[in-house]
């Protein structure tokens, strides 16, 4: 039921780990829902230098969380927030019926961490 | 690669005896058992001891077995049966929260047609406390309807003593045996039943076939209408292959429980204690004892159940999960939370139930997989275990 492309990443995730000194760190959801997913991002010269996920979650939540870290990585911190939940869903094939409750929430991680780093940009 | 069937809570391989026993039924012994023809009593002779053997094998007498087209519509039949009888009388009915979706949807139903419902809990091993049984009684209650053991953790709920006070009270006993039969000793008149729920498929059966068990003097008003097949009760052509594979495979169960349930019973022992022993932040959900010797719940802390089943799956083993994201509604298993399970080992739960068929062999392999596939999905989840 799942896409070639998903049980590619969920099987072999890129990316996977923290970033200690991280400029910029997102975690979405509970153990109550059954997903948690936590974006690490390290930001250089308005660049995302480095993506790193931690996710506990179902095929849906650790692939898309990888996905959007290689669709990040690399992006301005403006094009990182103009990625979609159909570009990632897309970049993986597509998603059974049904199993896009969990597909917006890698994103959601990813916008928070951006969030954490613009919060601290501006204390600093 | 070779494939382990690790999961006979849901269903199971048909038996090929059991096969052979119903060939003839599609093709030559073809007749309505209604029919006065040659053709038709060949049928009604094939009905006539497939009813004697699956009575046998629950202790029954052959009149008091109704077969149906499996165990949800058994348990249709007496609940809706009971109440559709007593219609303007006794409707109340006392059942569990850890009750199968045949009992608990077919209850919510009747709520919603006005019916009271008692939905006992059970204590954090999964068993129905029969006092809290008692107290629900009142003086317009008809049925108690409790499993008799249940199909995710597999726990063995006290029919006995929920017997006895339905017995004081004039009450009606269902139980669903969907799960037990084949794998416990179930026997009506031990246990002290007036109706009982099976299914051939879980037995190395057929699909599309199960039985009512009904005591004689047990008064249900059918809900289908038709024909006027098994007493009334449920019309309808009987499916006589099925009904053969079914007594064939109730026959079958009968006379090698013994070696089968021991046999299961010392692979999920070596389960579970291999488990125990190569992984942390584990838990055995449902009673240590108190359990069906095929049935091994377990809860991996940090890991998710649908992403644990695709892995196992991708290692040729087949199990199934009580996590949200593995059903069809989305729900995470309402057993596990009625154990009052912290949601993260809700989601983190596997559920193993054995076969007959399954090997120590099959056991190894299968410990060293969970083992793998905990380790490599705890390095991508929690940050305190990377």
């Amino acid at each position: 039921m799942y896409s070639k492309k998903i049980i590619e990443e969920f099987t072999n995730p890129k990316n996977v780990g923290i970033i200690e000194d991280a400029d910029g760190v997102g975690e979405i959801g509970s153990t109550v829902d059954g997903d948690v997913i936590t974006m690490y991002i390290k930001v250089d010269n308005g660049v995302l230098t480095d993506v790193r996920f931690k996710t506990f979650g179902c095929v849906v939540a650790i692939s898309t969380s990888t996905m959007v870290t290689q669709l990040a990585k690399g992006k301005t911190v403006e094009d990182a927030l103009a990625i979609s939940n159909q570009d990632v869903q897309h970049a993986l094939g597509g998603l059974p019926q049904g199993k896009d409750r969990c597909s917006g929430f890698a994103l959601d991680a990813l916008h928070k961490a951006i969030d954490d780093y613009r919060s601290k940009k501006v204390t600093i | 690669m070779k494939r382990i069937y690790m999961d006979h809570s849901a269903t199971t391989p048909v038996d090929p005896l059991v096969v052979d026993a119903m060939l003839p039924y599609f093709t030559e012994s073809f007749g309505n058992s209604s029919s006065l023809h040659s053709f038709g009593q060949e049928a009604a002779e094939a009905l006539y001891v497939a009813r004697s053997q699956v009575a046998d094998s629950i202790g029954a007498k052959a009149e008091e077995i109704i077969f149906t087209s499996g165990g949800t519509e058994s348990d249709n039949i007496a609940l809706q049966g009971v109440l559709s009888r007593e219609a303007g009388k006794r409707q109340h009915i006392i059942t569990s929260v850890i009750e199968h979706p045949a009992v608990l949807n077919t209850c919510s139903f009747l709520e919603s047609t006005g019916h009271d419902i008692t939905y006992v809990p059970v204590d954090s091993e999964g068993i129905v406390n029969a006092d809290d049984v008692k107290n629900a009684v009142r003086g317009n209650t008809v049925l108690i309807s409790i499993m008799h053991a249940n199909n995710e953790i597999g726990t063995i709920q006290p029919i006995k003593e929920i017997a006895d006070i339905a017995k004081d009270n004039n009450i009606y006993l269902h139980t669903d045996a969907v799960q037990s039969v084949g794998k416990i000793p179930v026997d009506v008149n031990s246990l002290g039943v007036d109706m009982l729920s099976i299914s051939s498929h879980k037995l190395y059966g057929p699909k599309g076939v199960g039985a009512l068990y009904m005591r004689e003097g047990t008064r249900l008003n059918p809900i289908l209408f038709g024909g006027g097949h098994e007493r009334g009760m449920r019309p309808g052509t009987e499916n006589i292959p099925g009904i053969v594979g079914f007594a064939t495979a109730s026959s079958l169960a009968k006379e090698h429980l013994d070696t089968d349930s021991k046999h299961m019973l010392r692979l999920r022992d070596s389960l579970i204690k291999g488990v125990f022993a190569t992984l942390d932040d584990v838990r055995l959900n449902g009673h240590a004892t108190q359990r069906l010797p095929n049935n091994a719940n377990l809860s991996f802390k940090y890991v998710e159940g649908e992403s644990m089943l695709m892995l196992l799956d991708m290692a040729g083993i087949a199990v199934s999960t009580g996590s949200a994201c593995s059903s069809r509604s989305l729900h995470a298993s309402h057993v596990l939370d009625s154990i009052g399970l912290e949601p993260d080992y809700i989601h983190g739960s596997v559920r193993m139930t054995l076969g007959k068929e399954n090997s120590m062999e099959e056991i190894e392999y299968l410990v060293g997989a969970l083992q793998e596939t905990v380790t490599k999905l705890r390095q991508i989840s929690s940050p305190a275990k990377c």
